[in-house]
Protein backbone atom coordinates (compact mmCIF):
# COMPACT_ATOMS: atom_id res chain seq x y z
CA UNK A 1 0.00 0.00 0.00
CA UNK A 2 1.12 3.60 -0.89
CA UNK A 3 1.39 5.21 3.00
CA UNK A 4 1.28 8.49 0.83
CA UNK A 5 -0.99 7.58 -1.78
CA UNK A 6 -4.22 10.38 -1.42
CA UNK A 7 -7.58 10.83 -3.16
CA UNK A 8 -9.09 13.82 -3.98
CA UNK A 9 -11.55 15.52 -6.18
CA UNK A 10 -10.37 15.08 -9.79
CA UNK A 11 -6.63 14.16 -8.15
CA UNK A 12 -5.54 10.77 -7.90
CA UNK A 13 -2.07 11.68 -5.92
CA UNK A 14 1.08 9.39 -5.62
CA UNK A 15 2.05 11.71 -2.66
CA UNK A 16 0.28 14.53 -1.01
CA UNK A 17 2.78 16.89 -1.74
CA UNK A 18 2.96 19.73 -4.51
CA UNK A 19 4.53 23.13 -5.01
CA UNK A 20 2.00 26.05 -4.35
CA UNK A 21 1.41 27.84 -7.64
CA UNK A 22 3.36 31.39 -8.20
CA UNK A 23 6.15 29.54 -6.64
CA UNK A 24 7.66 26.77 -9.31
CA UNK A 25 6.75 28.51 -12.61
CA UNK A 26 5.33 26.20 -15.26
CA UNK A 27 7.76 23.68 -13.59
CA UNK A 28 11.04 24.15 -16.26
CA UNK A 29 13.33 25.66 -13.69
CA UNK A 30 12.82 22.93 -11.52
CA UNK A 31 12.95 20.06 -14.37
CA UNK A 32 16.64 21.15 -14.52
CA UNK A 33 17.31 19.65 -10.44
CA UNK A 34 15.01 16.60 -10.03
CA UNK A 35 12.31 13.96 -11.78
CA UNK A 36 8.62 16.50 -11.52
CA UNK A 37 7.27 13.16 -11.85
CA UNK A 38 8.19 12.70 -7.85
CA UNK A 39 5.88 15.16 -7.10
CA UNK A 40 1.81 14.21 -5.83
CA UNK A 41 0.78 17.35 -8.29
CA UNK A 42 1.91 20.60 -9.60
CA UNK A 43 0.37 23.71 -8.99
CA UNK A 44 1.48 26.01 -12.24
CA UNK A 45 1.84 29.88 -11.75
CA UNK A 46 -1.41 31.46 -11.82
CA UNK A 47 -2.76 32.30 -15.95
CA UNK A 48 -4.80 35.14 -17.05
CA UNK A 49 -6.65 35.41 -20.59
CA UNK A 50 -3.65 37.97 -22.14
CA UNK A 51 -0.13 37.94 -21.04
CA UNK A 52 0.68 39.81 -18.38
CA UNK A 53 3.90 41.67 -17.57
CA UNK A 54 3.13 42.33 -13.79
CA UNK A 55 4.71 44.82 -11.48
CA UNK A 56 7.73 47.22 -11.65
CA UNK A 57 10.79 46.23 -9.23
CA UNK A 58 11.62 45.25 -6.76
CA UNK A 59 9.14 42.67 -6.27
CA UNK A 60 10.61 41.13 -3.28
CA UNK A 61 11.55 42.08 -0.07
CA UNK A 62 12.61 39.75 3.15
CA UNK A 63 10.95 39.44 6.51
CA UNK A 64 11.98 38.02 9.72
CA UNK A 65 11.04 33.88 8.35
CA UNK A 66 8.70 35.39 5.23
CA UNK A 67 8.93 37.06 2.14
CA UNK A 68 7.09 39.64 0.98
CA UNK A 69 6.25 39.22 -3.14
CA UNK A 70 4.18 41.52 -5.46
CA UNK A 71 4.82 39.94 -8.44
CA UNK A 72 1.99 40.69 -9.88
CA UNK A 73 0.52 37.56 -12.22
CA UNK A 74 3.06 38.12 -14.73
CA UNK A 75 2.36 35.02 -17.02
CA UNK A 76 2.32 34.18 -20.85
CA UNK A 77 -1.43 34.28 -21.01
CA UNK A 78 -3.95 31.27 -21.65
CA UNK A 79 -2.95 30.62 -25.41
CA UNK A 80 1.11 30.33 -24.89
CA UNK A 81 0.27 28.16 -20.91
CA UNK A 82 -2.09 25.75 -23.55
CA UNK A 83 -0.17 25.61 -26.52
CA UNK A 84 3.32 25.44 -24.99
CA UNK A 85 3.52 24.90 -21.13
CA UNK A 86 1.04 22.33 -20.49
CA UNK A 87 1.93 20.43 -23.43
CA UNK A 88 5.86 20.50 -22.13
CA UNK A 89 4.39 18.94 -19.14
CA UNK A 90 2.62 15.77 -20.19
CA UNK A 91 6.29 14.42 -20.27
CA UNK A 92 5.92 14.05 -16.67
CA UNK A 93 3.64 11.97 -14.76
CA UNK A 94 2.03 14.30 -12.58
CA UNK A 95 -1.54 15.92 -12.25
CA UNK A 96 -1.53 19.62 -12.79
CA UNK A 97 -3.48 22.19 -10.75
CA UNK A 98 -4.37 25.22 -13.18
CA UNK A 99 -3.97 28.44 -11.25
CA UNK A 100 -7.00 30.51 -13.06
CA UNK A 101 -7.01 33.91 -12.44
CA UNK A 102 -8.58 37.26 -14.14
CA UNK A 103 -9.86 40.44 -13.83
CA UNK A 104 -13.15 40.11 -14.15
CA UNK A 105 -15.71 37.49 -13.81
CA UNK A 106 -15.90 36.47 -17.87
CA UNK A 107 -12.05 36.19 -17.96
CA UNK A 108 -11.95 33.72 -15.12
CA UNK A 109 -15.15 31.60 -16.75
CA UNK A 110 -13.09 32.29 -19.94
CA UNK A 111 -9.76 30.92 -18.76
CA UNK A 112 -11.18 27.95 -16.51
CA UNK A 113 -13.33 26.88 -19.54
CA UNK A 114 -10.25 26.52 -22.21
CA UNK A 115 -7.71 25.31 -19.41
CA UNK A 116 -9.52 22.56 -17.91
CA UNK A 117 -9.79 20.70 -20.89
CA UNK A 118 -6.03 20.18 -20.96
CA UNK A 119 -5.48 16.76 -20.83
CA UNK A 120 -2.89 16.56 -17.79
CA UNK A 121 -4.72 19.85 -15.82
CA UNK A 122 -6.72 17.63 -13.27
CA UNK A 123 -8.41 20.50 -11.41
CA UNK A 124 -8.30 24.05 -11.40
CA UNK A 125 -7.23 26.40 -8.77
CA UNK A 126 -9.87 29.68 -8.73
CA UNK A 127 -7.12 32.70 -7.83
CA UNK A 128 -9.56 35.32 -6.13
CA UNK A 129 -6.93 36.06 -3.29
CA UNK A 130 -3.98 37.26 -4.72
CA UNK A 131 -3.17 40.68 -3.32
CA UNK A 132 -1.05 42.36 -5.76
CA UNK A 133 -3.40 43.14 -8.90
CA UNK A 134 -5.43 46.25 -8.86
CA UNK A 135 -8.52 44.65 -9.96
CA UNK A 136 -9.92 41.21 -9.83
CA UNK A 137 -7.85 38.95 -7.24
CA UNK A 138 -8.50 39.71 -3.96
CA UNK A 139 -11.51 41.75 -4.37
CA UNK A 140 -13.28 38.67 -5.45
CA UNK A 141 -12.12 37.00 -1.98
CA UNK A 142 -13.28 39.38 -0.01
CA UNK A 143 -16.69 39.41 -0.17
CA UNK A 144 -18.84 36.13 0.19
CA UNK A 145 -21.48 36.80 -1.97
CA UNK A 146 -18.84 37.58 -4.94
CA UNK A 147 -16.85 34.46 -4.03
CA UNK A 148 -19.53 32.37 -4.45
CA UNK A 149 -21.23 34.07 -7.36
CA UNK A 150 -17.90 33.32 -9.26
CA UNK A 151 -17.11 30.00 -8.02
CA UNK A 152 -20.59 28.91 -9.55
CA UNK A 153 -19.94 30.72 -12.48
CA UNK A 154 -16.52 29.16 -13.20
CA UNK A 155 -18.01 25.93 -11.95
CA UNK A 156 -20.98 25.72 -14.83
CA UNK A 157 -18.04 26.06 -17.37
CA UNK A 158 -14.74 23.73 -16.06
CA UNK A 159 -14.35 20.38 -17.33
CA UNK A 160 -12.42 19.66 -13.95
CA UNK A 161 -13.19 20.38 -10.40
CA UNK A 162 -12.51 23.30 -9.00
CA UNK A 163 -10.51 24.15 -5.76
CA UNK A 164 -10.98 27.84 -4.62
CA UNK A 165 -7.67 29.26 -2.94
CA UNK A 166 -8.81 31.63 0.03
CA UNK A 167 -7.32 34.74 1.18
CA UNK A 168 -6.58 35.13 5.11
CA UNK A 169 -7.31 38.83 4.49
CA UNK A 170 -10.92 38.73 5.65
CA UNK A 171 -12.38 38.69 9.19
CA UNK A 172 -14.33 35.89 8.69
CA UNK A 173 -12.49 32.61 6.81
CA UNK A 174 -14.99 30.77 7.41
CA UNK A 175 -17.67 32.74 6.45
CA UNK A 176 -16.01 33.00 3.32
CA UNK A 177 -15.12 28.62 3.26
CA UNK A 178 -18.64 28.62 3.39
CA UNK A 179 -19.70 30.40 0.67
CA UNK A 180 -17.14 29.30 -2.20
CA UNK A 181 -18.70 25.80 -1.12
CA UNK A 182 -22.46 26.89 -2.04
CA UNK A 183 -21.14 27.95 -4.83
CA UNK A 184 -20.26 24.49 -5.73
CA UNK A 185 -16.02 24.02 -5.01
CA UNK A 186 -14.98 20.91 -4.69
CA UNK A 187 -12.20 21.97 -2.69
CA UNK A 188 -10.19 24.51 -0.73
CA UNK A 189 -6.84 25.63 -1.45
CA UNK A 190 -5.74 28.03 1.98
CA UNK A 191 -4.11 30.42 2.80
CA UNK A 192 -3.11 33.00 0.06
CA UNK A 193 -0.48 35.38 1.13
CA UNK A 194 -1.51 37.97 4.29
CA UNK A 195 -0.82 42.05 2.77
CA UNK A 196 2.37 43.38 4.19
CA UNK A 197 4.58 46.08 3.70
CA UNK A 198 8.24 46.24 4.43
CA UNK A 199 9.86 50.11 4.79
CA UNK A 200 13.30 51.77 3.78
CA UNK A 201 15.34 52.12 7.35
CA UNK A 202 17.42 54.97 4.92
CA UNK A 203 15.00 56.10 2.46
CA UNK A 204 11.59 55.91 4.66
CA UNK A 205 9.70 54.49 1.27
CA UNK A 206 8.13 51.38 0.87
CA UNK A 207 10.98 49.00 -0.47
CA UNK A 208 8.27 47.17 -3.06
CA UNK A 209 7.83 49.17 -6.31
CA UNK A 210 3.79 48.26 -5.80
CA UNK A 211 4.30 49.39 -2.15
CA UNK A 212 2.84 46.98 -0.35
CA UNK A 213 2.91 42.58 -1.09
CA UNK A 214 1.72 39.30 -0.23
CA UNK A 215 3.55 37.86 3.07
CA UNK A 216 4.56 34.05 2.76
CA UNK A 217 6.59 31.60 4.83
CA UNK A 218 7.28 30.26 7.73
CA UNK A 219 6.15 33.98 9.33
CA UNK A 220 2.48 32.60 8.03
CA UNK A 221 1.97 29.22 9.14
CA UNK A 222 0.29 29.78 11.96
CA UNK A 223 -2.26 32.04 10.80
CA UNK A 224 -2.77 29.17 8.18
CA UNK A 225 -3.20 26.48 10.66
CA UNK A 226 -5.50 28.55 12.57
CA UNK A 227 -7.57 28.88 9.50
CA UNK A 228 -7.48 25.63 8.20
CA UNK A 229 -8.06 24.39 11.38
CA UNK A 230 -11.43 26.27 11.90
CA UNK A 231 -12.22 25.98 8.45
CA UNK A 232 -12.00 22.07 7.91
CA UNK A 233 -14.51 21.75 10.68
CA UNK A 234 -17.27 23.74 9.01
CA UNK A 235 -16.95 22.66 5.79
CA UNK A 236 -17.56 19.03 3.95
CA UNK A 237 -15.00 19.89 0.82
CA UNK A 238 -11.30 18.48 1.11
CA UNK A 239 -8.44 21.55 1.82
CA UNK A 240 -5.24 21.70 0.35
CA UNK A 241 -2.73 23.74 2.73
CA UNK A 242 0.18 25.79 2.18
CA UNK A 243 1.67 28.77 3.92
CA UNK A 244 5.00 28.38 5.21
CA UNK A 245 5.65 24.93 4.61
CA UNK A 246 9.34 23.71 5.22
CA UNK A 247 9.51 20.39 6.90
CA UNK A 248 7.86 16.85 7.13
CA UNK A 249 6.66 17.64 10.54
CA UNK A 250 4.98 20.85 9.19
CA UNK A 251 3.19 18.45 6.97
CA UNK A 252 1.82 16.65 9.31
CA UNK A 253 1.13 19.72 11.39
CA UNK A 254 -1.16 20.89 8.30
CA UNK A 255 -2.62 17.22 8.71
CA UNK A 256 -3.20 17.74 11.82
CA UNK A 257 -4.90 20.84 11.55
CA UNK A 258 -7.37 19.25 8.98
CA UNK A 259 -5.72 19.56 5.28
CA UNK A 260 -5.90 16.50 3.04
CA UNK A 261 -2.48 17.42 1.35
CA UNK A 262 -0.24 20.35 1.48
CA UNK A 263 1.52 22.66 -1.06
CA UNK A 264 4.88 23.66 -0.58
CA UNK A 265 5.61 27.32 -1.85
CA UNK A 266 8.49 29.88 -0.51
CA UNK A 267 10.37 26.92 0.89
CA UNK A 268 11.11 25.69 -3.01
CA UNK A 269 13.21 29.22 -3.21
CA UNK A 270 15.27 28.68 -0.30
CA UNK A 271 15.75 25.26 -1.04
CA UNK A 272 14.91 23.60 -4.40
CA UNK A 273 14.83 20.31 -3.75
CA UNK A 274 12.27 20.64 -0.50
CA UNK A 275 9.44 18.87 -2.35
CA UNK A 276 11.27 15.33 -2.83
CA UNK A 277 12.88 15.59 0.35
CA UNK A 278 9.88 16.03 2.35
CA UNK A 279 8.25 13.25 0.47
CA UNK A 280 11.11 10.76 1.21
CA UNK A 281 11.17 12.11 4.56
CA UNK A 282 7.24 11.33 5.74
CA UNK A 283 7.10 7.33 6.20
CA UNK A 284 9.69 7.61 8.48
CA UNK A 285 7.38 10.12 10.07
CA UNK A 286 4.64 8.36 9.94
CA UNK A 287 6.01 5.49 11.33
CA UNK A 288 6.71 7.57 14.56
CA UNK A 289 3.83 9.07 14.78
CA UNK A 290 2.08 5.10 14.64
CA UNK A 291 0.08 5.50 11.42
CA UNK A 292 0.11 3.93 8.72
CA UNK A 293 -1.30 6.08 5.97
CA UNK A 294 -0.93 9.96 6.06
CA UNK A 295 -4.53 10.81 5.79
CA UNK A 296 -5.22 8.91 8.84
CA UNK A 297 -3.75 12.23 10.58
CA UNK A 298 -6.42 14.94 8.76
CA UNK A 299 -7.79 16.62 11.47
CA UNK A 300 -6.79 14.61 14.06
CA UNK A 301 -7.21 17.96 16.13
CA UNK A 302 -10.36 18.22 16.31
CA UNK A 303 -12.03 14.67 15.33
CA UNK A 304 -12.96 12.55 17.90
CA UNK A 305 -11.80 8.75 17.34
CA UNK A 306 -14.95 7.38 15.61
CA UNK A 307 -14.51 10.19 12.72
CA UNK A 308 -12.31 8.97 9.70
CA UNK A 309 -10.40 10.61 7.29
CA UNK A 310 -10.93 12.10 4.15
CA UNK A 311 -9.88 9.75 1.41
CA UNK A 312 -7.86 6.94 1.24
CA UNK A 313 -6.17 5.98 -1.95
CA UNK B 1 23.89 22.37 -14.47
CA UNK B 2 23.05 23.62 -11.15
CA UNK B 3 23.71 21.54 -7.89
CA UNK B 4 23.43 21.92 -4.20
CA UNK B 5 26.10 21.36 -2.43
CA UNK B 6 27.84 22.27 1.36
CA UNK B 7 30.87 23.60 0.62
CA UNK B 8 33.86 24.00 2.93
CA UNK B 9 35.31 27.56 3.64
CA UNK B 10 39.24 27.73 2.60
CA UNK B 11 39.84 31.10 3.05
CA UNK B 12 38.14 33.91 4.50
CA UNK B 13 38.94 37.59 5.20
CA UNK B 14 38.62 41.34 4.96
CA UNK B 15 40.24 43.15 2.15
CA UNK B 16 38.76 46.25 2.10
CA UNK B 17 36.73 47.90 4.67
CA UNK B 18 33.35 45.54 4.47
CA UNK B 19 34.75 43.88 1.44
CA UNK B 20 35.54 39.98 2.10
CA UNK B 21 37.68 37.51 -0.25
CA UNK B 22 35.66 34.35 0.84
CA UNK B 23 36.94 30.73 -0.82
CA UNK B 24 34.84 27.49 -1.06
CA UNK B 25 36.09 24.14 -2.10
CA UNK B 26 34.18 21.53 -3.26
CA UNK B 27 32.72 19.71 -6.22
CA UNK B 28 30.28 22.08 -7.41
CA UNK B 29 33.51 24.02 -9.10
CA UNK B 30 32.95 21.35 -11.80
CA UNK B 31 29.95 23.16 -13.16
CA UNK B 32 31.48 26.42 -13.28
CA UNK B 33 31.92 27.40 -16.67
CA UNK B 34 31.68 31.15 -17.71
CA UNK B 35 33.24 34.06 -16.15
CA UNK B 36 30.21 36.11 -14.60
CA UNK B 37 27.75 33.23 -13.36
CA UNK B 38 26.98 33.81 -9.66
CA UNK B 39 26.30 30.97 -6.73
CA UNK B 40 22.81 31.23 -4.91
CA UNK B 41 24.20 31.06 -0.71
CA UNK B 42 22.49 30.20 2.08
CA UNK B 43 23.92 32.07 5.29
CA UNK B 44 21.83 30.64 7.93
CA UNK B 45 20.55 27.50 8.76
CA UNK B 46 17.28 29.00 10.29
CA UNK B 47 14.61 31.22 9.15
CA UNK B 48 15.99 34.44 9.41
CA UNK B 49 17.05 35.96 7.43
CA UNK B 50 14.99 33.07 4.91
CA UNK B 51 16.32 33.49 0.95
CA UNK B 52 19.37 33.18 0.06
CA UNK B 53 22.22 35.43 -1.30
CA UNK B 54 23.31 36.01 -4.89
CA UNK B 55 27.23 36.31 -5.42
CA UNK B 56 29.02 36.84 -7.95
CA UNK B 57 31.94 34.25 -8.40
CA UNK B 58 35.59 36.26 -9.04
CA UNK B 59 37.41 33.44 -9.59
CA UNK B 60 37.28 29.76 -10.12
CA UNK B 61 39.94 27.20 -8.90
CA UNK B 62 39.58 24.54 -11.10
CA UNK B 63 42.68 22.94 -10.58
CA UNK B 64 41.91 22.73 -6.45
CA UNK B 65 38.15 22.37 -6.92
CA UNK B 66 37.98 25.88 -5.22
CA UNK B 67 35.81 29.28 -6.30
CA UNK B 68 36.53 32.66 -4.98
CA UNK B 69 34.07 35.53 -4.11
CA UNK B 70 33.93 38.90 -2.68
CA UNK B 71 31.52 40.29 -1.36
CA UNK B 72 30.62 43.31 0.79
CA UNK B 73 29.34 42.77 4.05
CA UNK B 74 25.98 45.60 4.63
CA UNK B 75 23.37 43.25 5.64
CA UNK B 76 22.41 40.79 8.00
CA UNK B 77 22.67 38.21 5.25
CA UNK B 78 26.11 38.92 4.79
CA UNK B 79 27.22 39.94 7.76
CA UNK B 80 26.47 36.54 8.84
CA UNK B 81 28.20 35.08 5.84
CA UNK B 82 31.17 37.14 7.18
CA UNK B 83 31.16 35.95 10.49
CA UNK B 84 31.99 32.08 8.83
CA UNK B 85 35.15 30.97 9.57
CA UNK B 86 37.53 28.57 7.94
CA UNK B 87 36.66 24.79 7.63
CA UNK B 88 32.64 25.86 7.92
CA UNK B 89 30.26 24.65 5.53
CA UNK B 90 28.29 27.02 3.30
CA UNK B 91 24.97 25.90 1.72
CA UNK B 92 25.81 26.48 -2.16
CA UNK B 93 23.71 26.58 -4.85
CA UNK B 94 25.26 26.89 -8.34
CA UNK B 95 26.62 27.85 -10.84
CA UNK B 96 23.61 30.39 -11.73
CA UNK B 97 22.65 32.41 -14.99
CA UNK B 98 24.45 33.20 -18.16
CA UNK B 99 28.13 34.91 -17.73
CA UNK B 100 30.44 37.32 -20.18
CA UNK B 101 30.13 35.73 -23.44
CA UNK B 102 33.48 35.52 -24.99
CA UNK B 103 33.42 35.59 -28.28
CA UNK B 104 35.66 33.54 -30.90
CA UNK B 105 38.93 34.52 -33.01
CA UNK B 106 39.53 37.48 -30.36
CA UNK B 107 43.30 36.98 -30.30
CA UNK B 108 44.92 40.21 -30.47
CA UNK B 109 41.80 42.12 -29.67
CA UNK B 110 41.31 44.84 -27.09
CA UNK B 111 38.90 44.29 -24.22
CA UNK B 112 37.97 47.28 -21.85
CA UNK B 113 36.54 45.81 -18.71
CA UNK B 114 34.62 48.69 -16.14
CA UNK B 115 33.82 47.69 -12.66
CA UNK B 116 31.77 49.73 -10.36
CA UNK B 117 32.35 49.03 -6.77
CA UNK B 118 30.99 45.25 -5.67
CA UNK B 119 30.57 44.73 -9.64
CA UNK B 120 34.45 45.03 -9.99
CA UNK B 121 34.90 41.15 -8.58
CA UNK B 122 33.16 39.08 -11.85
CA UNK B 123 35.78 40.80 -13.86
CA UNK B 124 38.31 39.13 -12.34
CA UNK B 125 37.98 35.75 -13.49
CA UNK B 126 36.88 37.01 -16.81
CA UNK B 127 39.90 39.23 -17.52
CA UNK B 128 41.87 35.81 -17.15
CA UNK B 129 39.74 34.25 -19.30
CA UNK B 130 40.18 36.91 -21.90
CA UNK B 131 43.68 36.86 -21.48
CA UNK B 132 43.75 33.13 -21.95
CA UNK B 133 42.24 33.82 -25.39
CA UNK B 134 45.46 36.06 -25.86
CA UNK B 135 43.19 39.38 -25.68
CA UNK B 136 44.62 42.39 -24.53
CA UNK B 137 42.43 43.58 -21.27
CA UNK B 138 42.38 47.12 -19.75
CA UNK B 139 40.80 47.54 -16.71
CA UNK B 140 38.79 50.50 -15.24
CA UNK B 141 37.51 50.29 -11.45
CA UNK B 142 35.39 52.32 -9.57
CA UNK B 143 35.21 52.73 -5.58
CA UNK B 144 33.57 54.57 -3.75
CA UNK B 145 37.26 55.83 -1.24
CA UNK B 146 40.75 54.24 -0.66
CA UNK B 147 39.37 52.11 2.20
CA UNK B 148 36.87 50.49 0.42
CA UNK B 149 39.19 49.67 -2.91
CA UNK B 150 40.32 46.39 -3.86
CA UNK B 151 42.25 43.76 -6.17
CA UNK B 152 43.81 47.01 -8.14
CA UNK B 153 47.01 45.44 -7.97
CA UNK B 154 45.77 41.90 -8.99
CA UNK B 155 44.39 43.42 -12.11
CA UNK B 156 47.26 45.07 -12.96
CA UNK B 157 49.11 42.42 -12.89
CA UNK B 158 46.73 41.39 -15.63
CA UNK B 159 46.79 44.65 -17.53
CA UNK B 160 46.43 48.40 -17.78
CA UNK B 161 44.47 49.25 -14.95
CA UNK B 162 42.88 52.81 -14.00
CA UNK B 163 41.23 52.93 -10.58
CA UNK B 164 38.80 56.01 -9.64
CA UNK B 165 37.40 57.20 -6.44
CA UNK B 166 34.04 59.25 -6.04
CA UNK B 167 36.75 61.23 -3.01
CA UNK B 168 39.80 61.13 -4.66
CA UNK B 169 41.75 59.28 -2.11
CA UNK B 170 42.36 56.30 -4.73
CA UNK B 171 43.39 57.27 -8.72
CA UNK B 172 41.65 59.80 -10.56
CA UNK B 173 38.94 61.36 -8.29
CA UNK B 174 35.34 61.28 -9.60
CA UNK B 175 33.61 57.92 -11.54
CA UNK B 176 34.96 55.63 -14.18
CA UNK B 177 33.20 57.69 -16.68
CA UNK B 178 35.63 60.38 -16.05
CA UNK B 179 38.55 58.03 -16.83
CA UNK B 180 36.80 56.60 -19.88
CA UNK B 181 36.02 60.14 -21.34
CA UNK B 182 40.02 61.80 -20.36
CA UNK B 183 41.68 58.86 -22.13
CA UNK B 184 39.24 58.03 -24.84
CA UNK B 185 39.86 54.00 -25.15
CA UNK B 186 39.97 52.16 -28.27
CA UNK B 187 38.38 49.07 -27.95
CA UNK B 188 36.86 46.05 -29.33
CA UNK B 189 34.67 44.74 -26.99
CA UNK B 190 33.57 46.19 -23.41
CA UNK B 191 32.21 44.40 -20.55
CA UNK B 192 30.93 46.28 -17.05
CA UNK B 193 29.33 45.33 -14.09
CA UNK B 194 28.66 47.67 -11.32
CA UNK B 195 26.00 49.95 -9.97
CA UNK B 196 22.72 50.69 -12.40
CA UNK B 197 24.02 54.25 -12.85
CA UNK B 198 27.13 52.97 -14.08
CA UNK B 199 25.60 50.88 -16.99
CA UNK B 200 23.25 54.09 -18.23
CA UNK B 201 26.56 55.95 -18.00
CA UNK B 202 28.05 53.49 -20.54
CA UNK B 203 24.84 52.48 -22.59
CA UNK B 204 24.77 56.39 -23.41
CA UNK B 205 28.33 56.21 -24.68
CA UNK B 206 28.72 52.66 -26.35
CA UNK B 207 25.45 51.70 -27.42
CA UNK B 208 26.36 51.19 -30.77
CA UNK B 209 29.96 48.94 -29.83
CA UNK B 210 30.06 45.44 -29.29
CA UNK B 211 29.06 45.62 -25.30
CA UNK B 212 27.76 43.15 -22.23
CA UNK B 213 26.21 44.20 -19.05
CA UNK B 214 26.20 42.26 -15.88
CA UNK B 215 22.42 43.74 -13.62
CA UNK B 216 21.78 43.46 -10.18
CA UNK B 217 18.47 42.79 -9.45
CA UNK B 218 16.71 41.58 -5.93
CA UNK B 219 15.86 37.73 -6.78
CA UNK B 220 13.92 35.42 -4.78
CA UNK B 221 14.51 31.52 -6.08
CA UNK B 222 17.78 32.62 -8.19
CA UNK B 223 16.45 29.99 -11.07
CA UNK B 224 14.22 31.92 -13.15
CA UNK B 225 11.17 30.25 -11.26
CA UNK B 226 9.84 33.44 -8.92
CA UNK B 227 9.55 36.34 -11.81
CA UNK B 228 11.01 38.67 -8.86
CA UNK B 229 14.17 39.82 -11.02
CA UNK B 230 12.28 40.81 -14.15
CA UNK B 231 13.18 42.99 -16.60
CA UNK B 232 11.53 44.65 -19.13
CA UNK B 233 12.90 44.09 -22.72
CA UNK B 234 13.80 47.51 -25.02
CA UNK B 235 12.67 48.08 -28.70
CA UNK B 236 9.15 46.14 -27.31
CA UNK B 237 6.07 47.76 -28.98
CA UNK B 238 3.71 45.41 -27.15
CA UNK B 239 5.54 45.99 -23.42
CA UNK B 240 5.42 42.75 -22.74
CA UNK B 241 8.40 40.86 -23.21
CA UNK B 242 10.87 40.76 -20.44
CA UNK B 243 14.33 39.04 -19.48
CA UNK B 244 14.93 37.55 -16.15
CA UNK B 245 18.32 38.60 -14.55
CA UNK B 246 18.86 35.56 -12.60
CA UNK B 247 18.63 32.55 -15.25
CA UNK B 248 18.79 34.82 -18.64
CA UNK B 249 21.20 37.33 -17.47
CA UNK B 250 22.94 38.23 -15.45
CA UNK B 251 24.70 39.25 -18.51
CA UNK B 252 22.64 41.11 -21.70
CA UNK B 253 24.24 42.39 -24.29
CA UNK B 254 24.03 46.32 -24.45
CA UNK B 255 20.80 47.52 -25.25
CA UNK B 256 19.09 44.53 -24.67
CA UNK B 257 17.40 45.25 -21.62
CA UNK B 258 15.59 48.77 -20.15
CA UNK B 259 18.24 49.64 -17.07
Amino acid sequence: MNRLGIELPGLKLKNPIMPASGCFGFGREFSQLYDLSKLGAIMIKATTLTSRFGNPTPRVAETSGGMLNAIGLQNPGLKKVMDEELPWLEQYDVPIIANVAGSMTEDYVEVAKQISTAPNVHALELNISCPNVKTGGIAFGTAPEIAKELTSRVKEVSSAPVYVKLSPNVANIVEMAQAVEEGGADGLTMINTLLGMRLDLKTGRPILANKSGGLSGPAIKPVSIRMIYEVSQKVGIPIIGMGGVQTAQDVIEYFYAGASAVAVGTANFVDPFICPSIIDELPSLLDEIGVNHISDLTGRSWKTDDQKAYHRA
Amino acid sequence: MIKQEKMTITCQREIAASIYELTLEGQLVDQMVEPGQFVHLRVSEGIDPLLRRPISISKIHSDRQAFTMIYRAEGKGTQLLSEKQIGDKVDVLGPLGHGFPIEKNMKGKKALLVGGGIGVPPLYELSHRLLEGDMDVVHVLGFQNESSAFYIDQFSQLGDTYAASVDGTVGTKGFVTNILDQLKFDFDVLYACGPTPMLKALEERFRDKRAYLSLEQRMGCGIGACFACVCAVKDDPEQSAYRKVCSDGPVFPIGEVVL
